[in-house]
């Protein structure tokens, strides 16, 4: 699993809830351990990661954040994204008047995929050598905590879609480049995160199909988050499927029956994507997943 | 207080929550509930599991309910005295048919349906599903062909998107200067303020597109079916607060969906909508034994097994940590979203995607209290 960690840009995706921050995480805390100076970036405003690492302080957005030794934080919000952006291409004057007109905002909604083309684009700027923010250092590794499924695909390749439409202009060349990094196995590895249950396993085989459809990309690697163990042999199970519905027999019938269900899932997932590297991580029997759990699974997925 | 006793006298019935939580799942099973009490129920859901919409026959995309056949429940240990219908939404097809009913003429409508800007509106914004699922509901409301109608909704994090979602296209194109501005006549046009000339200019020579010449050609078109869509942004509104609809926020015990569902109660309240209560689905329950086991009688139950008795009693303890877990969610859900008694659904065993896991799951929504209480203590780890 490590050798994802050697890109410079890892794209962490998979459905609502299956624990992909929790990922994110744990891939950002194992580089950060081996030395790496890296950046967990998280879209639409979100910080679900800087509240279990990052110290209990206000939620802020576009801002680089120190979590731990090497590594940082960053919530991107596409305003925040086009107003940068606007500042670095035009003179202040015009930046100034077109960041505070309600008509500009408006059209720049309207504007087709320009919200993810400004928030993948501010990924890629976190991830040059020479960064265009000012006074901003360069990183050795981007993790971005990329939105539930459907929607990651249309963040990835906005920059492709935007070269095409637009054909011109100075968005177009950087969407240009842009699609070069992310369509790159070397540059940029796209994991995806997915649940052993059925629904999160059929968007996960559909994940990888638009991936090569739409990005011409594979995934890199499939995490495949909460397994049960596969605690009871078969001639345990047959003991406890002849005892006495005792609290303790029915407890360990329950989780004999969802880690098989489980099993066959990630199975299934294994069958459909030959040829990519499934790994997984246990399921944590704690009430919340803390800090100390995080490093728990960075260790995982540096054994893996 | 059952799903049953919650329903009584609605005619709407929607679904809320984040995804991943079986909200689908519950959808369909509260639509099959009040069809075996005898109502006429339709059911929309939205992106089915495969063999969830395989096992009510819905697997295509579709403008209009179908009948879910009744031999199909036949042997499943329940009886269809009313209709079930179901259908799983078309978002696209939806919105597309409403702008031709909306439009003036065929020609208006195919302009629509082709501009670019429309496209953008109707197909990537994430507005688009929410939008076109209370479309959907208030032309099936309308219709008059039903007792009840159950909603799913797009898994979305954000709530607001499905409450805003009659305003948010109207609220667009309504921006009055907006309209005046791109108004192909009239003084408004010559006189446009130097900002928005600015800002059509430099977004046109960023992005290469010439979003001027596309908007002008849409808001030119969409101004005959505006009036219409204003007058049904209003109807939906009036419909998702009437006192026959109701909100039924569904959630897992875990933390990211009980926090989304803290937020769409707090939502619903500003918004004056409705709320039905609250499901909670794959919980853990508690028993009310305690952490003590009896390893010598576990062990004797198991054929003297001893080393499978301490596996099934740390087995025990652990689901014990989820159970007391979730028990602490659920007394925090229940005091944030005002709901003093939710209605809880345990983490089934079976697999829910097909008619037995329907009826498993109706099973809970449809208890008495007192049979509910009976089957949670039975159920309890």
């Amino acid at each position: 699993m490590l050798e994802l960690l050697s890109k410079p840009l890892v794209v962490v995706t998979g459905k609502g809830g299956v624990g992909k921050s929790t990922v994110a995480a744990a891939l950002g805390l194992a580089a950060a351990a081996r030395g790496k100076r890296t950046i967990i970036a998280e879209v639409s405003a979100r910080d679900d990661v800087w509240q279990v690492i990052g110290d209990a302080g206000q939620p802020s957005t576009f801002i680089e954040r120190r979590m731990r030794d090497r590594l940082h934080h960053i919530s991107i919000d596409p305003e925040s994204a086009l107003e940068e952006y606007l500042h670095d291409q035009l003179p202040r004057g015009v930046s100034d008047l077109l960041a505070a007109s309600r008509l500009f905002s408006y059209l720049a909604a309207a504007t087709p995929g320009l919200r993810e083309l400004l928030t993948i684009g501010k990924v890629w700027e976190l991830a040059q050598e020479r960064r265009r923010t000012r006074g901003g250092k360069p990183y050795d590794l981007v993790i971005l905590d990329a939105p539930a499924t459907g929607h990651g695909v249309a963040v990835l390749a906005a920059p492709k879609t935007f070269a095409q439409a637009a054909r011109v202009g100075p968005v177009a060349r950087q969407g240009s480049i842009i699609h070069g990094m992310l369509a790159d196995p070397e540059q940029t590895a796209i994991v995806a995160v997915a649940r052993p249950e059925e629904m999160p396993v059929n968007e996960t085989l559909s994940l990888e199909r638009a991936l090569r459809d739409q990005l011409g990309q594979r995934l890199a690697a499939v995490i495949v988050n909460g397994m049960l163990p596969d605690r009871f042999s078969a001639a345990e199970n047959e003991r406890l499927a002849a005892a006495p519905p005792s609290r303790a027999v029915r407890a360990a019938r329950t989780l004999a029956a969802r880690s098989r269900r489980q099993r066959a899932q990630a199975a299934r997932l294994r069958r459909g994507l030959a040829g990519v590297p499934v790994r997984s991580l246990p399921f944590l029997f704690t009430p919340t997943v803390g800090a100390e759990d995080l490093d728990r699974l960075a260790r995982e997925l540096a054994r893996s | 207080m059952s799903v049953a006793r919650r329903l009584e006298g609605k005619r709407v019935c929607i679904c809320a929550g984040s995804g991943g939580v079986g909200k689908t799942t519950t959808s369909a099973a509260i639509a099959m509930g009040l069809a075996a009490e005898g109502r006429r129920v339709a059911v929309v859901t939205i992106d089915p599991a495969r063999r969830l919409a395989d096992a009510l026959g819905i697997r295509e995309l579709g403008a209009e309910p179908v009948r879910v056949a009744p031999e199909r429940f036949v042997g499943h240990g329940i009886e269809l005295r009313g209709e079930l219908w179901a259908m799983t939404l078309d978002p696209k097809r939806t919105l597309d048919d409403l702008i031709g009913r909306l439009a003036p003429s065929a020609a208006a409508r195919d302009e629509i349906l082709a501009n670019r800007i429309y496209r953008e509106l109707s197909s990537a914004v994430a507005g688009s599903q929410e939008f076109t699922a209370v479309a959907k509901l208030y032309e099936l409301h309308r219709s008059g062909e039903w007792d009840a109608i159950v909603l799913d909704t797009p898994p979305s994090r954000n709530a607001l998107d499905f409450l805003d979602a009659p305003d948010r296209l109207t609220g667009f194109l309504e921006g009055r200067a907006l309209r005046r501005l791109l108004a192909p006549t009239g003084l408004a046009a010559r006189v446009v303020g130097r900002g928005t000339g600015v800002a059509f200019t430099v977004l046109g020579r960023l992005t290469g597109m010439d979003l001027l010449r596309d908007l002008r050609a849409f808001l030119g078109a969409f101004t005959d079916v505006l009036d219409g869509f204003r007058e049904r942004a209003r109807a939906v509104k009036a419909l998702l607060s009437d006192p026959t609809t109701t909100f039924l926020i569904v959630t897992s015990p875990e933390r990211e969906p009980a926090a989304e569902a803290v937020f769409f109660r707090r939502k619903l309240r500003e918004a004056s909508m409705p709320f039905g209560g609250l499901i909670v689905n794959r919980l853990h329950p508690l028993s009310a034994e305690g952490d003590e086991v009896d390893m010598e009688a576990l062990a004797a139950d198991l054929q003297g097994d001893e080393r499978l008795a301490r596996k099934a009693a740390r087995t025990l303890r652990e689901l014990r940590v989820l159970a007391r877990r979730d028990a602490e969610a659920i007394a925090e859900l229940s005091a944030r979203t005002g709901d003093p008694d939710p209605i809880l659904v345990p983490q089934l065993p079976g697999d829910v995607h097909d008619i037995d896991g329907l009826v498993a799951v109706h099973r809970w929504l449809f208890a008495s209290d007192a049979e509910r209480a009976r089957m949670l203590a039975e159920a309890g780890f």
